[in-house]
């Protein structure tokens, strides 16, 4: 058998719910643990180890949560759009789902970067909000998650839901190179990027090291809060097949 | 064409047709995009001169001075080329000090001075604990100022 045929097969079976619904359940089992240490290791390194900065004190300890936060919110926002632009063209059901559960997510991280932006602004600029690009461009990001989400319950049919909110995820993807780039092309008060260089970080090492913990604490909180909303649909999806049927009577079984 | 590959071509259509909107869009607003302007766009007079807009730039050294009675405070925004003297009646922010990049608000007087309602401190990219920061100056190294405060 040839690497493309494997490959095709292995992405309808990792595709195909009962598959994904067992497999997923593992996965969330390690990445909830993995998400445990991440997130004490990061915040004793952020809150207790790490020194404070040199211009801001202590205040620049709001980094830990707001720069993993805005991460996420243009990342999930990415995955909703694949995922979605997936589900339009195959018209994969789990693709749907995945892009459907990213949104309350996404909509939350957004919503925590902008909250702890404004509270972090106050001390350090002066003020609670600007209209500067990339503060603009981020609001617009929240909306674009509120829109999707509102026109997820407009419809009655989940399928057609999900194609009109896989076009409003795609249109709004142009968002994301704004939103990173503009601290770069426009004057702002928002800082610049502050990893623009792998090689040459512009955070002092002690106090990277939390930062990356606190990353991958939400990377892995995010893959574990999509699956249990994945897994959930899943089951209400499904819930006429054999398979589901047969889990609901196991289940029965070992609860009497 | 296969459906399939009908859908394929919509969906690069859509991604295609936003990036050419959305470049078009970014292209004509530009100028309106920019939080701020610099002291050197001030003295070429691209800024405009009825309503109020916003300078950005670094505090120069030894240039603050402070009224003894009020809050009236002045000093020298520099972009490193050109200066604009600002002045400001308030609280200024935290992180106001020379050699800062801060940005005001306001509007420019018949004597090319800066009248400021509301300064904002901006602060870049470069995180380090203060012995760090003070092992730098020792050395004679300038901390690396963000690209853009200086504008």
């Amino acid at each position: 058998m040839s690497l493309y045929k494997k490959c095709h097969r292995w992405f309808h079976q990792f595709a195909s719910p009962k598959y994904f619904y067992d497999i997923s359940h593992i996965i969330s089992k390690y990445a909830i643990v993995v998400c445990i240490i991440c997130f004490i290791a990061g915040l004793y390194g952020g809150l207790i180890l790490a020194p404070a900065d040199y211009q801001q004190g202590d205040s620049f300890r709001i980094m830990y949560v707001h720069v993993p936060a805005a991460w996420m919110a243009l990342f999930v926002y990415v995955v909703m759009a694949v995922a979605g632009g997936i589900g339009l063209i195959w018209h994969i059901k789990l693709a749907e789902i995945v892009a459907r559960n990213s949104a309350p997510i996404g909509a939350s991280f957004t919503f925590l970067a902008l909250v702890s932006g404004a509270i972090w602004g106050k001390p350090m600029w002066g003020a609670y909000w600007v209209w500067d690009a990339r503060l603009t461009s981020f609001l617009i990001l929240f909306f674009l998650y509120l829109g999707y989400i509102a026109l997820q319950s407009a419809f009655e049919d989940r399928r057609v839901a999900a194609r009109a909110g896989a076009i409003l995820a795609l249109v709004g993807i142009v968002n994301i190179p704004i939103i990173h780039y503009s601290v770069e092309w426009w004057s702002t008060l928002h800082q610049g990027s502050i990893i623009s260089q792998i090689d040459k970080p512009t955070v002092h090492m002690s106090m990277l090291i939390p930062l990356i913990f606190m990353v991958l604490a939400f990377k892995t909180f995010y893959v574990t809060s999509l699956l249990i909303r994945v897994r959930t649909e899943i089951l209400e999806y499904e819930s006429n097949t054999s398979w589901v049927k047969q889990l609901l009577r196991d289940y029965k079984n070992v609860t009497n | 064409m296969t459906p399939r590959k009908k859908r394929i071509v919509i969906v690069c259509s859509i991604l295609a047709g936003m990036a050419l909107a959305a470049t078009l869009i970014l292209t004509a607003f530009e100028k309106n995009l920019l939080y701020f302007y610099s002291p050197t766009q001030v003295i070429a007079g691209e800024t405009p001169t009825e309503r109020s807009f916003r300078i950005g730039g670094l505090v120069l050294n030894d240039s603050v001075k402070r009224n003894t009675d009020n809050l009236e405070v002045s000093f020298v925004l520099t972009d490193t080329v050109n200066e604009i003297t600002v002045t400001f009646e308030g609280i200024l922010p935290d992180l106001f000090r020379e050699g800062q990049g801060i940005v005001a608000n306001g509007k420019l007087d018949a004597d090319n001075v800066f009248k400021a309602e509301e300064v904002l401190a901006k602060h870049d990219e470069n995180y380090m604990p203060p012995e760090v920061a003070q092992a730098l100056e020792d050395a004679g190294a300038k901390i690396p100022e963000s690209h853009d405060a200086a504008q």
